[in-house]
C-alpha cells in the first residue's frame, strides 16, 4: 500500500494512520481537480480545436465575429492584447503603490498603526469585484470623462484602475509578509554599520525579501488576468486593438462570461469559447512557469 | 595606554520599566583589549547598543548618563550613522548579509557616499585578509555571503566591521556559534589588531577574556561589579568574592 506511507512497523496507532490516509487524499485530490477541469475545458473545445479552427487566425487575427451570419470569423488578438494592456498598465499602477505600502507598513508604521492599516487593506481585499465594476461604471467613468476629456470614461484606463485597487491588497499582504520575514540580524547588522533607514530599505530589506517581493506581484498579476467581473463592467467591453489608456478594450475573460450564456451548447462558437478557456490557462500556466524559473534563478545566483 | 577612548559614567539604561543597567560608571583606553564578562542577561548587550547608539532603535528605551567618546558625549553627536561607522560591531550570530561577499565587506563604504571600484576592491581585499578570510574567498567574491560556513561567516562579519576603518571595533560573543578552530584564527586576527584600535571583547568564555584583554570588567544583573587589569581579575584575590566565583566556574 503505497498510499500509506512507508512500512513503519506495527506500533502505529491506528488513528495516526488514518490521518495520514486523510491528509494523502486531500493533496491527491488537488491535483486531480486541476486535472479534472483542465480536461473539461479541454473536452468542450477540443473537436473544434482539432476539427475545423485556424488556430494561426485564432491567435492572430483581431477579428471577432463569432456571430456573423455569413461569415464567422474567431480571432482573439483583440481579446490577448486586451488582457495584456489592461494587466500591465493595472500593474504599472498596483506594483509601486503595492510595494510602497508594503514598505511603509513593515518599516515605518508604528505597531498601533500598523494594525489599522491591515484591517483596511482586508476590507478592501473583501470588495467583491462587481462592487470595483460598479464604481468603474459609474464613478470612474465621470472621473475619467471629466479629467481626459474623452467622449467615454470606459476604457483601459478605467478596468486598470480597478484591477490594481484589486490587486493590491494581495500584493500588500504577501510583500509584507516577505519584509517582515527579513530576520531582524540582517536589520541590526545594517544599522550597525551605519546604515540609514533607506540604505536598510534598498540595500537589504529589498535583496534579501526579492523572491517574496516576485511572488507578491505575480500573484497580483495572476489576479489581474483571470479577473473578469470588473473589467467586463470598466473597460467599455468592445473588441478593439488597444492603442492607448484610453481605448476602449475587452479581454479574453471578458468574453467567456459575456458570450458562453447565449450560445448553442457544443456549437462552434461555444467551442471557441473553451478554447479561449483552454488559452487562458496556458497563459496563467506561463505566468506560474517562468516565476518558478526567476525564484530558481535567483536563488542559484 | 594613557589616553581614554571612551568614558562611560553613571550610564542607565531601562526597556520600558525593566532595568538593563544601574549606574555603571568605566573608562576605556586607546589600544586596549577591555574584555567584558558575565552571565545573560546581565546587560552587556546593551552596553555595546548604548556605545554605537543602535540601542535607540529599539521603542521605549530610556538611557541616562553619559558616554563619551574621545572626550565627545556620543548622544550629543548630530551625524549617527558617520558615529555609527566609527565603531565596528561583531553580533553573536554571524550575520553574513543576504549580499555578494564582495558587497557585504563594501557596504558600510558604500553608505558613506559613492566611491571608487579601485578603492572599494582595495578595501574589500585588506578587510578580508585583516580578517583571514582572503585566501579562502578571494576567487568568489561574487557568490553570496550567506553562502559560507558559520565560521567563514564570522570572519566576514569580522571584516564588514574593519571595512570603515574603526577606532572601536565591539565583539559581542563572537565566538557562540563558531568552532574551536575558527575562535582560535579570530583571537589571532583580534591580537594584531589592537595595535590600531580599541577594542570591546564581551565573551561568554572567561578564559577567552584572560587570553586577549589587557584589563577585564565583570558585569552582574546591570551592575559593573569590578573592573581591573586581566591579572587581578583572574587572580586568586580579586576585590569581589563573585568576581572570583564566577571567573572560576563556581557561581550560582
Ligand atoms: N529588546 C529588549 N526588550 C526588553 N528587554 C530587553 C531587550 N534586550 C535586553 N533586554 C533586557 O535587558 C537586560 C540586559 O540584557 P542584555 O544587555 O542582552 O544582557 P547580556 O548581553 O549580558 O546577556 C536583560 O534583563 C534583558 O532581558
Ligand atoms: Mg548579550
Amino acid at each position: 500500500m503505497k498510499i500509506l506511507g512507508k512500512n513503519r512497523g506495527t506500533n502505529v496507532p491506528l488513528s495516526e494512520t488514518v490521518i495520514e490516509l486523510f491528509i494523502r487524499l486531500c493533496g491527491i485530490s488537488s491535483i486531480l481537480f486541476v486535472f479534472g477541469i483542465f480536461f473539461f475545458v479541454f473536452r468542450e473545445g477540443a473537436d473544434f480545436l482539432f476539427g475545423g479552427l485556424d488556430l494561426g487566425q485564432f491567435l492572430t487575427s483581431p477579428e471577432w465575429y463569432p456571430t456573423s451570419l455569413g461569415n464567422k470569423r474567431y480571432g482573439t488578438l483583440a481579446l490577448i492584447l486586451g488582457t495584456f494592456s489592461v494587466t500591465a498598465l493595472a500593474m504599472l499602477l498596483a506594483v509601486p503603490f503595492g510595494l510602497g505600502a508594503a514598505i511603509f507598513v513593515s518599516e515605518f508604521c508604528s505597531p498601533k498603526l500598523r494594525e489599522t492599516f491591515k484591517i483596511i487593506i482586508e476590507l478592501l481585499a473583501a470588495i467583491p469585484s462587481v462592487v470595483w465594476g460598479f464604481i468603474g461604471l459609474t464613478l470612474m467613468n465621470q472621473l475619467i470623462i471629466k479629467l481626459f476629456n474623452a467622449p467615454i470614461g470606459l476604457t483601459m484606463l478605467n478596468g486598470s484602475i480597478m484591477l490594481a485597487l484589486m490587486s493590491v491588497p494581495i500584493i500588500v499582504s504577501i510583500a509584507e509578509d516577505a519584509l517582515k520575514a527579513v530576520p531582524d540580524s540582517y536589520r541590526e547588522a545594517a544599522e550597525a554599520l551605519g546604515a540609514t533607514r533607506w540604505q536598510l530599505i534598498y540595500r537589504v530589506l529589498l535583496p534579501a525579501a526579492k523572491n517574496g517581493l516576485l511572488a507578491a506581484v505575480l500573484l497580483g498579476a495572476a489576479r489581474s488576468i483571470g479577473e473578469t467581473m470588473a473589467v467586463l463592467m470598466a473597460t467599455g467591453h468592445s473588441v478593439n486593438i488597444p492603442e492607448g489608456p484610453l481605448s476602449w478594450i475587452r479581454t479574453l475573460t471578458a468574453t467567456i462570461a459575456a458570450e458562453l450564456g447565449e450560445v448553442a451548447r457544443g456549437g462552434e462558437h461555444y467551442q471557441v469559447l473553451f478554447i479561449i478557456g483552454i488559452l487562458l490557462f496556458t497563459i496563467t500556466f506561463a505566468v506560474n512557469l517562468i516565476a518558478d524559473l526567476v525564484i530558481k534563478g535567483i536563488r542559484k545566483a | 595606554m594613557e589616553k581614554k577612548k571612551i568614558e562611560v559614567s553613571e550610564l542607565r539604561v531601562r526597556y520600558g520599566n525593566k532595568p538593563a543597567l544601574n549606574g555603571v560608571s568605566f573608562d576605556v583606553y586607546e589600544n586596549e583589549i577591555l574584555g567584558i564578562i558575565g552571565p545573560a542577561q546581565s546587560g552587556k548587550t546593551t552596553l555595546l547598543k548604548v556605545i554605537n547608539r543602535t540601542l535607540e532603535l529599539t521603542r521605549g528605551t530610556t538611557v541616562e548618563g553619559t558616554v563619551k567618546l574621545d572626550g565627545e558625549d556620543v548622544h550629543t553627536i548630530t551625524d549617527v550613522y558617520g558615529l555609527r561607522r566609527r565603531i565596528g560591531m561583531v553580533l553573536p550570530l554571524p550575520v553574513g548579509l543576504p549580499l555578494s561577499i564582495y558587497d557585504n565587506v563594501a557596504f558600510a563604504p558604500r553608505t558613506a557616499g559613492p566611491r571608487k571600484k579601485s578603492e572599494l576592491d582595495n578595501i574589500v581585499e585588506r578587510c578580508l585578509k585583516q580578517a583571514a578570510l582572503w585566501d579562502e574567498v578571494k576567487d568568489r567574491l561574487d557568490s553570496l555571503g550567506t553562502k559560507l560556513s558559520g565560521g567563514q561567516q564570522q570572519r566576514l562579519t569580522i571584516a564588514r566591521a574593519l571595512s570603515h576603518q574603526p577606532e572601536i571595533l565591539c565583539l559581542d560573543e563572537f565566538s557562540i556559534a563558531v568552532d574551536p578552530v575558527t575562535t582560535m584564527r579570530i583571537e589571532e586576527v583580534l591580537k594584531t589588531l589592537r595595535t590600531e584600535m580599541t577594542i570591546l571583547l564581551v565573551t561568554n568564555l572567561v578564559q577567552q577574556a584572560k587570553r586577549l584583554a589587557n584589563r577585564t570588567a565583570f558585569f552582574l544583573n546591570g551592575a559593573l561589579v569590578e573592573i581591573d587589569a586581566t591579572d587581578v581579575i583572574f587572580s586568586d584575590n580579586p576585590a569581589n568574592q563573585s568576581t572570583y566565583d564566577y571567573v572560576n566556574g563556581n557561581f550560582g
